[in-house]
Parts: structure tokens; sequence; C-alpha cells
């Protein structure tokens, strides 16, 4: 007999869809179905299952290769890493629980690290724009209920949050938009004809990096002033039509991407798509909101925000918070050589931060905390093996419209494998030995 | 040897996700990211077959990925490797003071390569590491 | 547990009518008693005034709302960062401040007990979350209900009971402690860009007006008997004329009767009154309106009202009354955040400026103050700032110098930039009144309690109560200089919390061991409403009813106050 848990919660995308259903045999210890996810959450919760992962901490050896060890001893290099360090690099936060993040801070704080999440290479520039103009925004059940202007710009929903058309945006029933998608208007703003564009009414296929150019026309188009006659490979009678159909809607919506926020002109291109929703709440109600990755990115932010009062990057190297994006961002910090040891948990800066950066992180000290072999952990000093947060034990999340959803726990973890919220606070117990507090 | 020069983007595909979901170090992981997409002329102005090993160079730095046709085009001009350890070898690491690595729209040449080897992402970053390639 | 006796200080508590008698206060197991054994600790409060600790009715201090403005003004933490020590965590924040300087700056000034003012229901979690990690101050948060689509539709059908019956179920569900009601229908009108600005303006769709939602919810309230009355932000907030609209609805609470266990005999909290007070029509004519307030407040016996003081700083606004901060930033177009809720509420996030360069500004300064100093009944009208809405609270020392001294607001009117038009816009220059320290502790103690239903346990020091008491390094038969009175309320010799030390000459000496306080409303058993609501969150909802309820590990020292309200 197996036995069904529902509404789990599932721990992939900023998405953070919560009906799933997991089918567990009967001891509870294995997983042998997963239904109402996409592709990449079924496969999330299949390969916790994996015969050949990882089960106890590892360390690099001379010649490159890597060696068991135990939990204790793995608390040990950890320990000492961060009490050792000058200016400790602590970066990851993103695929773990807000209360792993909180012991994390505690660690941070003790021994003076730079504390940095996955926004610095994803919607950082986002929380940038944030500081300078605002955000109106509003939770996704206001989209579902409300909203008949869709606007995806910089952004595949399709293949990144792939049920956030269904469950939120495109195709739902809600209460003031009973006909679904037929209530709706959608715009595709990408360089590619993505397979979210192909759903759309309306697909702006953008010259590559001229978002600000083609955000502004927009702003002007708003205000009926005058427009050359293209702007970013498209006509100004293609704009002038789309300014007057965003202003005929009665609840619209930009959702954007890593297509504005990783490109030149970064957070200005932000600062311009909030402003033009800004413009828009004149004529009609306006909303706006990023499309976070990680499934607990927002709640890193959220987090360090009550913690600290910043939502990324924060650095306490100095015995109290700064913050200043492009100083103590982890790029910046890696590329500089700023960092004298780098902790990572619950991200793959080796999969996903720029090669040079990758190296420096070879070359120091360095542990990376992660449930799977990846790059980084296959160039760290030590691999520490830790259960899947969202599987294998709960722990609360933050969704990318920043709702809290508690993620639950749907088997044990293989015997004997901490969680990253025992790793860290054995690390935070070892450390009150190791560093004094004058 | 002919080179053609194109503007890269990078992002995610649903392909990438549930490979990364299944295990980098897996060659589902390299059958899905150590690609680029590129639109069918340009494949013809390189003079490639599709699925053709190619090398692709940035000021930044170089790799072998396999050239396949483009998923969601046509565009011309614009090429396309999936988020991942062969993108980040010859992505643009300037932030600008934005702390945001410059990702997208990075200058790239692309070249045929052959006989040369697509790695997987453990190998490519631990010898990009040790600065063996 | 230890014991502690607090010798011969000047008393003053409302709760057992000491007006300042030279006493001591003896502290055993958490708790006030009347006796210690010669064991006990002795604290020497020769000299000193000694009150219980104080209570928060009304302030903004953990949530979603708050950790946007966190969040989006890194210049808010400028110059304002502590380092860590032995006993606290690094700390930093002036208008926002991070959980832990929220728990330590209000211990420093004596209070012991805050409530957050505006929990959205659907980010419940994210509150107590917050309030897990702000130490020493016992916590409670009150859920809104002015704009949630379950309450509108069973109040425009007249259905109290099943009104009644949501209540208790979300109250449950989220942890809250009490009605909140901001902009009641106008937040829901602001998911489509309009507003509600009279308690007359019928509700988009819902078709029911504000004067409807606002009885309605005191009706429910009394049904259920909860601790604390309906607490309202009413219509038209910071609008010049909208004095009229704030007696209208106070007007609401004429017809109706309190009913609760709790000794709570008010039936309606208006809150942060001085934005609620204007008259004029327009900028340039802007005036107070305190005294025609004032009168019905002073009149009317079963209302209770907060000043929401402003303090002449940059603070960052914060409601869950949006079209109202949109309002704000069209005004000082200064960065605009917004979150509207589904189904529930919404909200806005606006820095702004209280500049005593603005007339506006030194007029409404004067207006909350007036406020406070026509009051006639000080266990009815309490002190605060709407933090941070009005100004942080740590600004209280400050405005309770401008109350208790005459002087202290003439130096402060002389130095305006307009004083002579502030002066003809409002009443304060002809106001000698000074505030006493027993009537302090009234609006600061014994008055929020018992308006919360908790006078059982926060703001006396009778026995029985909790061992929450304060020593003020003030002598109250020595003259003071105004400074001299900010400074002694700004940083507490000694304080005492829930019998545990928490700080000792205006340092932080101890985490303590907060509470979470939260009302458990049991009702009959109420099939229709447990199917609306499985059925909205089937249908209306982002997330599944299931993940809904904030479960127990998400409060630290659960305390429920239990409500029976089956009949």
């Amino acid at each position: 007999m197996t036995k069904t848990v529902t509404d789990v919660i599932c721990p992939f995308c900023g998405t953070l869809c919560d009906d799933l259903e997991v089918v567990v045999s009967d001891d509870g210890k294995t997983i042998v179905d997963v239904y109402n996810a996409c592709a990449i959450g079924a496969e999330k919760f299949m390969h916790s299952q994996a015969r050949d992962r990882v089960k106890r901490p590892r360390m690099q050896q001379p010649d490159g290769t890597y060696k068991e060890v135990s939990y204790d001893e793995a608390v040990e290099y950890t320990a000492q890493m961060l009490a050792n360090a000058k200016k400790p690099l602590m970066y990851g936060w993103s695929s773990t629980s807000c209360e792993a993040q909180s012991v994390g801070h505690e660690i941070a704080e003790k021994v003076g690290a730079i504390v940095d999440n996955t926004a610095t290479v994803c919607h950082g520039t986002t929380l940038i724009a944030v500081q300078d103009v605002g955000i109106p925004s509003c939770t996704l059940g206001e989209i579902k209920n409300r909203a008949d202007r869709i606007i995806f710009w910089g952004c595949n929903p399709a293949h990144a949050h792939p049920r956030h058309q269904s469950r939120y945006s495109i195709f739902p029933r809600g209460f003031f938009t009973n006909k679904g998608h037929k209530n709706r208007k959608v715009v595709v703003v990408d360089p590619r004809r993505t397979d979210t564009a192909k759903m759309a009414d309306y697909h702006f296929q953008i010259e590559q990096g001229r978002d600000y150019e083609l955000l502004s026309a927009f702003r002007v188009a708003v205000r009926g002033e005058w427009l050359p006659d293209t702007v970013a490979g498209i006509s100004k009678e293609r704009i002038y039509e789309a300014a007057e159909m965003l202003k005929s809607g009665r609840f619209g919506i930009i959702f954007f991407g890593m297509g504005v926020t990783q490109s030149l002109s970064k957070n200005h291109n932000i600062d311009e798509a909030i402003m033009l929703t800004k413009d828009l709440n004149d004529y009609t109600k306006f909303s706006i909101m990023a499309m976070r990755g990680h499934y607990n990115v927002t709640g890193s932010g959220q987090v360090m925000g009550w913690q600290f009062g910043f939502p990324y990057a924060t650095d306490l190297s100095r015995g109290f918070a700064r913050y200043n994006p492009g100083e103590t961002t982890s790029n910046d910090l890696l590329v500089r050589g700023e960092v004298d040891a780098v902790f990572v948990l619950g991200s793959d800066p080796g999969a996903h931060f720029p090669i040079s950066s990758v190296k420096k992180i070879s070359q120091l000290p360095s542990v990376c905390v992660d449930p799977h072999i990846t790059p980084t952990s296959e160039v760290s000093k030590l691999h520490v093996p830790v259960a899947f947060v969202g599987v294998e034990v709960g722990g609360n999340c933050y969704r990318m419209d920043n709702v809290p959803i508690d993620a639950r726990k749907v088997v044990d973890p293989p015997e004997g494998m901490l969680t990253d919220e025992e790793f860290l606070t054995r690390v935070n117990k070892r450390l009150e030995q190791l560093v004094a507090v004058t | 040897m002919t080179k053609i020069a194109l503007n890269l983007i990078s992002g995610r595909t649903i392909q990438q996700g549930v490979a990364m979901e299944g295990g980098k170090e897996k060659d589902a992981y390299t059958k899905a990211c150590g690609i680029i997409e590129m639109d069918i002329s340009d494949l013809k102005k390189l003079g490639a077959y599709r699925n053709t090993n190619v090398r692709v160079t940035s000021k930044h730095g170089s790799v072998v990925v396999k050239a396949i046709e483009a998923t969601q085009g046509p565009h011309p001009g614009l090429a396309w490797i999936p988020l991942g350890p062969w993108a980040n070898s010859v992505t643009d690491p300037n932030t600008y003071s934005t702390g945001m690595p410059t990702f997208k729209g990075v200058p790239i040449e692309v070249e045929i390569a052959i006989n040369e080897k697509v790695l997987s992402s453990v190998e490519l970053v631990q010898k990009k590491c040790r600065g063996e390639i | 547990m230890t014991e502690y006796l607090i010798k011969n200080g000047f008393v003053f508590d409302p709760v057992q009518g000491i007006k300042g008698d030279k006493a001591d206060v003896a502290v055993k197991d958490g708790r006030i008693v009347t006796g210690v054994s010669s064991g006990a600790k002795v604290i020497d409060a020769a000299g000193k005034t000694v009150m219980a600790g104080a209570v928060e009715i009304h302030a903004h201090i953990a949530g979603p709302k708050v950790n946007e403005g966190r969040n989006y003004r890194p210049e808010d933490k400028l110059f304002t960062y502590t380092p860590k020590s032995r006993q606290s965590r690094m700390a930093g924040g002036f208008s926002i401040p991070t959980t832990f300087k929220t728990g330590y700056e209000y211990a420093r000034m004596g209070y012991t007990t805050a409530m957050e003012a505006a929990m959205p229901p659907l980010y419940a979690r994210h509150v107590h979350e917050e309030m897990r990690d702000t130490p020493i101050i016992d916590e409670g948060a009150y859920p809104v209900f002015g704009n949630n689509w379950f309450v509108m539709e069973y109040l425009k059908n007249g259905e109290i009971e099943n009104a009644a019956a949501y209540i208790a179920w979300l109250l449950r569900a989220s942890k809250g402690y009490a009605i909140k009601v901001v902009n009641p229908g106008g937040t829901e009108a602001w998911s489509w860009g309009l507003n509600c600005l009279t308690v007359n303006d019928p509700v988009p769709y819902f078709d029911i007006t504000p004067a409807e939602i606002m009885t309605g919810l005191m009706q429910a309230n009394e049904f259920l008997g909860l601790p604390h009355s309906m607490h309202v932000h009413q219509n038209s907030l910071g609008n010049p004329g909208n004095y009229t609209v704030t007696l209208d609805s106070l007007k609401l609470a004429e017809k109706i009767k309190p009913n609760n266990k709790f000794g709570r005999d008010t039936v309606l909290h208006s809150t942060h009154l001085q934005f609620h007070s204007y008259g004029g029509d327009n900028w340039g004519n802007f005036e107070s309106k305190s005294k025609e307030v004032m009168d019905y407040v002073n009149r009317q016996k079963n209302i209770t009202i907060d000043t929401g003081c402003v303090t002449l700083d940059e603070t960052t606004t914060m409601t869950a009354d949006g079209p109202f901060e949109h309002h704000l930033t069209e005004l000082n177009h200064l960065k605009w955040a917004n979150i509207d809720v589904e189904l529930e509420t919404g909200s806005g996030v606006v820095p702004y400026v209280y500049s005593p360069d603005i007339k506006v500004c030194e007029i409404q300064w004067a207006i909350g103050l007036e406020i406070a100093l026509l009051t006639k009944d000080h266990m009815r009208t309490f002190i605060t700032t709407d933090h941070p809405n009005a100004g942080p609270f740590i600004r209280y020392p400050r405005i309770i110098k401008w109350l208790m001294s005459a002087e202290a607001r003439k130096e402060r009117i002389d130095s305006f930039k307009h004083s002579a038009k502030m002066i003809d816009a409002t009443l304060i220059a002809g106001m000698d009144r000074e505030i006493s320290l027993y009537e302090l502790a009234q609006m600061t103690r014994a008055g929020p309690a018992k308006a919360l239903g908790l006078a059982n346990l926060y703001g006396g020091l009778a026995p029985g109560m909790d061992g929450d008491v304060v020593v003020y390094n003030f002598n109250p038969e020595k003259d003071h200089k105004p400074d001299e009175i900010e400074k002694a309320f700004s940083a507490a010799a000694f304080v005492l919390k829930r019998g545990t030390p928490v700080v000792v000459d205006g340092e932080i000496v101890s985490n303590g061991n907060k509470r979470t306080l939260w009302v458990d409303a049991k009702t009959d058993e109420n099939p229709q409403v447990m199917r609306d609501i499985r059925d909205k969150f089937l249908r209306y909802y982002s997330i599944n009813m299931n993940n809904y309820e904030v479960a127990g590990h998400f409060l630290t020292n659960p305390m429920a106050i239990e409500v029976d309200a089956t009949r």
C-alpha cells in the first residue's frame, strides 16, 4: 500500500506551487510518484531518491579527488574556516528554508561575513531599482481574479516557471475573470520567439538589449506624445496600439525576468518598467512583479531585511551591516579578491557565476553545502550533502509575490544525514567556542 | 576556417531545469546545456550542419558546445546557450558596479570544432579552474 | 525565580489609584506580589519614578509592508547601526528598525508589550516570523477585516453570526488578536484604482458601504466578546476636511453595547486620530479640527482613541490604506510601493519628510498634541505615533516632553518657519495644559491595557499582574528642563519584564522571555461558513486552504486568550 501526501509545496521555482500530491511507500521512505508538478518539480522529488546520492561529507585531497569524512569533521573544518577568515563570503541561501537562513545569519554576524543570495545574479538589479523608485505590486491571486492585461517582459515562464500561466496569469478563471484567458490580452516582449510568445496576443521581438528604449517609448505612447518611426526594432504604430490596449484594461500586470535584469542598463531597465507601471495607474490599475527564480530567494531577502535591513549583498565584516551593490556583491568581491573564504549553501555558483569568479572560489578555503553534486561541490575543499528542503524536511519559504508558505516534509532523509538547519546549528555552536565576543 | 560573429544571450530552458535537478554531473545535463542554439541562417553562414560541435569564443573565454537549430526562433544574429557553466565560460563578468555580471548581450565568435569534445559540467569547471583549458 | 523589591520609588499606578506615593513594588515568579522574602534583590528607586511596563496599542513593527520599507530604504540605516554585544544582536534602522532593534528600543523606553497594527492574513506567517525575531516584548497582531470578501458578503446580507464565525476561524488561522479595519471598503475599491472617501460610498461590486462594514464588524466583535474592540482606521485619512467623516464613523458606536468578560467597556478604537481631524478643503486653508473631534470623543464614553502624533522626522509611511499611499506619492513624488492582497486587503509604503519648515506638517504636529491635551478621560486616549507613519516610536520621550511641558511646546512653535500661520490654524499656542505623570501612566499603561482586554496582566502594579516594572530617572518632586524629561523617558534606569531584568541603566541586559498573544474564539459549528471558506480557497485563492493556517511553531511562547462564543 502507498499513501498520498497532499498540499505539498514544490521547492523548485518562485511560483512555489502548493498543490502537489506525492505518493510515498507505506514505510514513508520512498517517493513512488508525483502529481500536479511540472517536469522540473517532479524531477526534483524523484532525484532525491537517486541511488548514487552522496550521503556523507567529502573533503578534497591534494590530488583533487574527494574522500569521505564525518559530519563532525565537516563541522570542524567549516567552523575553523569561518573563524579564521578575515572576510568570508557566505553565499546562496535561496534553496533553503527561512529557518536555516536565520541560523546562517547568526553565524555571519559572529564571524563578520558577507551574506549574499542568488539575487546577486538574478533580480539584484530589480532590488536596486525598487530602492530607486518603489514597486507597485500585488499577490498572484489578484492577477488570477482581476487581471485582463498581462505583460511578460524579458521572461519565459513556459520554460522557467512552467505552471505560472495556468495557476496565476494567462489561463485561470478567477472571480472577475470567469472566462479565463478569453478575458485577457497577453503581451510578450522578448528578442526570441519564445514558447511564451507563441501564447501571446502581441509579441514584440525587441532588439536584444534595447529594453530601456522600448520601455521609454511605451511611457511616451501612454501619454500620447511623439515617437520616432521605430524604437528597438518595433514600429511606432504597434507601440501606440499596445499603449492604448494597456490603458483600456481594468487591471494590468507586468511580469519581468532576466531579459531586463541581466542586459546592459540593468537596474535602469527596471526603473523604467516600474515607472511605466506607475504611469499606467493614472489611467487604470497596474502592478508589476519580478519573476523570482529559486523557490526561496524571496525569503532570503525577507529574512535579511528584517534582521539587517537589506535584501542581499549585506556586509557584516565591520561589525555592523553595510550594503553597497557593486562592492559587497559576490562577483565583485570574488573578482577583486576581497574575500578569503567562501561558504556556499543553497545555490550553485560553480555553474551559474562567470568562470572568472568560480576560479577564485576554487583557490580559496571553501565549503559547499548542497544535496547534489554540482560544479561548486566539485571545486570546493569540502562538500557537505544535506537533506532536501521541501522533500525531506519542512521550513518556511516565500513565493515570488512575498507570500510565505510553510514547506512540507514528505519523506525521511537517508539515515544519518543532516538538514541545512542542523548542520548550520552545529557550526554555530562550535563557533561559540571559537569566536570570543567582546 | 569560417568564423561568424553573434550576440550571445543565456537563460533557462525546461530541459536545463529538468536535467539540473536530475544531476549536473550526468550526461543529460551536458546534452541540455552544452549547446548553442543558432538561427538556421547563421548555421548556413557558418557552413555547419545541425548538431556540429563548435567553439564559442568571447573576450572572456572560450568553450566547445554543440550547435543546434534555434528552438524558439527565428532570431538571426542572436545565439542562445542555456544557463550553465558552458555559457558562463564565455559570459561577460563585468558588473559595472551593479553586482550583476552582464550575462546577456555578449559578443561572441563561433567556429566549427568538429574534432573537439563537449566536456561535462564538472570536467569543464574543474579544468578551467586548474587552468588546464 | 529571583525575587525583586523595587524600593522607595514614586509609584504611579492608575490600576490601584496610586498617584506618586512613595511605595515598594515586589515581584516574585514573574508576577507582582504583596511582599517578598528578605532574600529578594533590592532595586533602590529612591527619587525615581516607578510605573508598570508600557503597552503599545498601535504600531507597524512586523510584517510584509514593514519589511518592504526596510528593504527598499537602505538610506534609513545610515548612521544608525550598533554592533553586536554579549546580549544583543547588531541592530539598525531609524524609522523602520530591524526586528532586534525594535525589541531593544521599546524595552529601553520601558515598553514591555506591543501590538502590530495591521496583519494581512495571507501574510500572517511573515508577521509571526518577524515577531519571533523581536526580542523581549510581548506581541500580538491585528488581522485586517475591513476589505475582506467574506466579511463584506456576510455583512451585506446582515449575517452577523456568519461573519463572527468567519472572524473566529481567521483569528485562529492567522493567530491574530483583534478585528482591525483599515479604510473600510476603500482598499477593495483600490484594486480597481478607486476609493471610498465617506462612510456612505458604496464598495464597487460588493455594494456595501463603509458604515455598514464598521457597524457589522462591531456587532460581530461583541457577538464574539473579543478582548479588544473593533480597531478602526477610518476612511479619508489625511485629507483636508476629513473630520466630518471621522465624526460619522465614531457615531456608529452609539448604537453598540460592549459585551465581553475582560472588563472592556468600549466598542470602537479609533486609531491615529490626528490624521482624521483635519478642517479646510485644500492644503491652503488646512486647519485643526481637534476640538470638534475631541468634544465628541470626551462625550461618547464607549470609544477609545490613540493620537498618532507627528514627530517632525523623515519617516516611512505604511498602511493597508492602499489608495492613500498612491495619493501620497502623487503629492510628494517619493518612491511608492503597493501590495494588493487577494480577497483580503492591500497596502502601500511611501517615505515622507515631516518638515518643521512646511506649514501643513507644523499643523499636523499641533493636532496630534491637541488631541492628547484636550482629553478629559486619559483612560481612553493613548499616545502613539502610528509608528512609523507620523514618526518613529523611539520619539515617544519627545512627545511626552511636549505633553508635559508647555515651555517645550512654545520652544518648538517659536522655531517653526510658519509659526504665525500655524498658530492661526490650530489651538496649540493657547493651551497651557501639562499632562501629569499619573495621566501619562493612564495613557501609556492602564488605558491601552484595558482597551485590549488585558487589564488583568498589563498596565498596573496590583498583586497578581505581570511583573513588568519600569524605573525612570525622574524625580517628580523636582523641576525639570524640557530636555531632561525626554532624556529620562528615553532610557529607563531599570526594566523588569515578567520578573526578568531586561534593561539596566538604559542598556539591554537580557533578551527576556517574550510571549505571543492571540485570541482563540470558540463558536458553534457553522457548516455554511466552512463551506464558503473551502469554496473560496478552491476557486479564488492562490494557495490551498490546508497551507493557510499559521502553525504553532511560528509563535514564541504562544499565549491564547480564550473566548467562548458558543450559544
